[in-house]
């Protein structure tokens, strides 16, 4: 706060927090969060419910607002403005737990709305790119039918697809599996995995270790609105430093 | 018959019993199940017997169509229906200059065309609106009259059911966008806007159409600087338009508390923008959600529309009051009501019949 310039944004970071609180009311819901995520960078956040990780993650494209500290995503700082918002909002994609995939519109229309109306990117090249994605997703056949036709499993993939069609610098996953049926895990774990492969930054909510296990270049995690342990996998499940963590991977991990 | 006969050795078909299917079951099962129901089946059938036979002697058995005078019509026991018959274009027409009255059929005609083309759902364009401007201009335009030869009619003369179905068009064509404006508004985060919006539609809530009628007619002009004369006819509508968008505005707005709030994060993480946002993910799934109750606010509106009789403009069910002014037809009042009625009746159950071919068509989206 005394002014002082910082240095020229440092091209690799790819989003940046610093001292950032929030509350609900008097529930203090975020504290002190510092973090800075790499481009490319892999990150799995976990933690007990209540524990503010998905408060983070919905900080960092403004569906939440920060009260205090700073936060920086892709050299924008956010701020009340609307402008700063939009430009944040159209480099970083969201999955949601609940998919919320628009249900009058059919999966192609959900996939081209965006690039149409945002990008305002022609339709014919909107249908095009929208295509390649959903077979990335392995779900093309599935184009002309509705979000309500489709399993939870094959929904999630038509987000993440709906999502990549903006060509995200970063995406953000908000528990992305905790709402499907144990054999649709799968098929979501298998389209992030592949996206992490291709180099896609990642900030992902989520309780699936196996895959923290298999993709993360960093495991954060975070109790009580505070940001307790990161380290790579192996580290954090070998040698966890905290008593929380130890706790909280002994009650995920240990039936 | 030999076809669906029982294979050697297989179980047998078995039938259910004979009086729990065909007519006789169905009987036993939705009328006589109980004492009790049996009882309430006995009593409307006597109810039946007693309303309709006498109903039908009045309405066709009795009723009388060709009479040399409305005297011949006093001592009948049936309807008179010759009153219809003299007076029916006084009340569809009002009192419109009777060697005129093509001009408000064709306006008619044109308003109940544009409403058939609005029900296809490729006309859902933004010309539509378009059309509507120009289809109301024309009627319009026919009603007034004053150029090629049509002489003018001042709108002082104009009545009936062009007045009812102009005042219906207009009003609940000018007050739906309005509405869903005052919805979104009363929704704002600007603290302003809301407090206008909830302001305004708490106030005309809060009071009833006909004062509202009354404030256009009798107090408005005392608040207009001296010479300055706003039409009788387009202040009643104006009050109509403000009556029936603060209604709307409430069911819009139910319908958008009804929208998950994922649907709105999904499409703020996408980065519409706020109008993209709503016209593109939340008005239409709202809008498709409140079909039911929008629809009971048009029905509704069509019929408040008659209360423009208290400010003394002529819409339809006021000329059929004072079609039976006439001295020589006065007394049926039946006729008379039953007549502008069913005219009521027939826009109303169109609207009913219509809505809920939309409802489905909108909500197939939704099916699982």
């Amino acid at each position: 706060m005394t002014g002082v310039q910082h240095q020229a944004p440092d091209t690799q970071v790819a989003i940046e927090l610093r001292g950032v609180n929030k509350w609900y009311g008097e529930f203090h819901v975020l504290r002190n969060i510092d973090l800075t995520v790499h481009r490319g960078e892999r990150i799995v956040i976990c933690g007990p419910s209540g524990s503010g990780k998905s408060t983070m993650i919905r900080c960092i494209n403004r569906l939440e607002e920060h009260q205090q500290g700073r936060i920086v995503v892709d050299g924008v700082e956010l701020t009340s403005n609307l402008k700063d918002i939009d430009a944040v909002r159209r480099d970083v994609g969201m999955v949601f737990q609940s998919f919320n995939l628009f249900p009058h519109l059919t999966v192609l229309e959900n996939c081209t709305l965006a690039p149409i109306w945002v990008k305002k990117m022609p339709k014919a090249e909107a249908e095009r790119v929208a295509m390649r994605y959903l077979e990335r997703v392995r779900i093309p056949e599935q184009a002309n039918k509705y979000p309500g036709q489709l399993s939870g499993g094959q929904q999630q993939r038509v987000a993440i697809a709906r999502s990549l069609c903006m060509s995200p610098k970063i995406m953000l996953f908000d528990e992305p599996t905790s709402a499907l049926d144990p054999e649709m895990v799968k098929e979501v774990l298998d389209t992030m995995v592949s996206l992490a492969q291709e180099g896609m930054t990642m900030l992902c909510v989520t309780h699936e270790m196996g895959f923290a296990r298999q993709v993360a270049d960093r495991v954060i995690f975070m109790d009580r609105g505070e940001i307790v342990e990161q380290a790579p996998p192996q580290e954090f499940f070998a040698n966890p430093r905290s008593e929380r963590t130890r706790l909280f991977l002994s009650q995920i991990l240990g039936h | 018959m030999a076809e669906t006969g029982t294979a050697p050795g297989a179980t047998p078909v078995a039938r259910p019993p004979a009086l729990a299917v065909g007519p006789l079951g169905w009987l036993r099962t939705n009328l006589f199940s109980s004492w009790g129901n049996t009882l309430l089946t006995l009593l409307i059938l006597w109810g039946l017997w007693r309303v309709v036979p006498p109903l039908f002697d009045w309405l066709v058995t009795s009723s009388l169509v060709n009479v040399a005078s409305s005297q011949e019509c006093r001592g009948a026991g049936g309807a008179c229906w010759a009153f219809v018959a003299e007076k029916w274009r006084f009340i569809i027409f009002g009192t419109y200059p009777a060697d005129e009255q093509w001009r408000p059929s064709l306006a008619v005609a044109l308003i109940i065309g544009m409403m058939l083309f609005s029900t296809w759902r490729g006309a859902w364009r933004p010309w539509l609106g378009l059309v509507w401007l120009g289809g109301t201009a024309v009627v319009l335009a026919l009603l007034w009259g004053g150029f090629l030869g049509m002489t003018y009619v001042s709108n002082e003369l104009w009545g009936g059911l062009p007045l009812t179905l102009l005042l219906t068009v207009i009003g609940l064509g000018a007050a739906f966008p309005l509405a869903v404006l005052l919805a979104l508004g009363r929704r704002s985060d600007l603290p302003a806007v809301k407090a206008i919006c909830v302001g305004f539609i708490e106030l005309v809530r809060g009071v009833p159409l006909i004062s509202i009628l009354f404030m256009a007619s009798v107090m408005f002009p005392l608040f207009m600087p001296a010479g300055v004369t706003v039409d009788k006819l387009l202040r009643a509508q104006i009050g109509l338009i403000l009556f029936a968008a603060a209604y709307q505005a409430e069911v819009v707005r139910g319908g958008l508390q009804a929208i998950p709030k994922g649907q709105y994060e999904a499409a703020d993480s996408l980065g519409l923008s706020y109008w993209q946002k709503m016209r593109k993910i939340i008005l239409p799934q709202a809008l498709a959600l409140v079909i039911p109750p929008m629809v009971n606010t048009f029905i509704s509106f069509l019929k408040d529309t008659s209360l423009v009789i208290i400010i003394g403009l002529f819409d339809l069910l006021s000329a059929a009051k004072a079609a039976l002014t006439d001295p020589a037809w006065r007394g049926f009042y039946k006729e008379a009501y039953l007549f502008a009625g069913l005219i009521y009746f027939f826009f109303c159950f169109f609207m009913s019949r219509y809505s809920q071919r939309l409802e489905v068509e909108l909500n197939r989206s939704r099916r699982r």
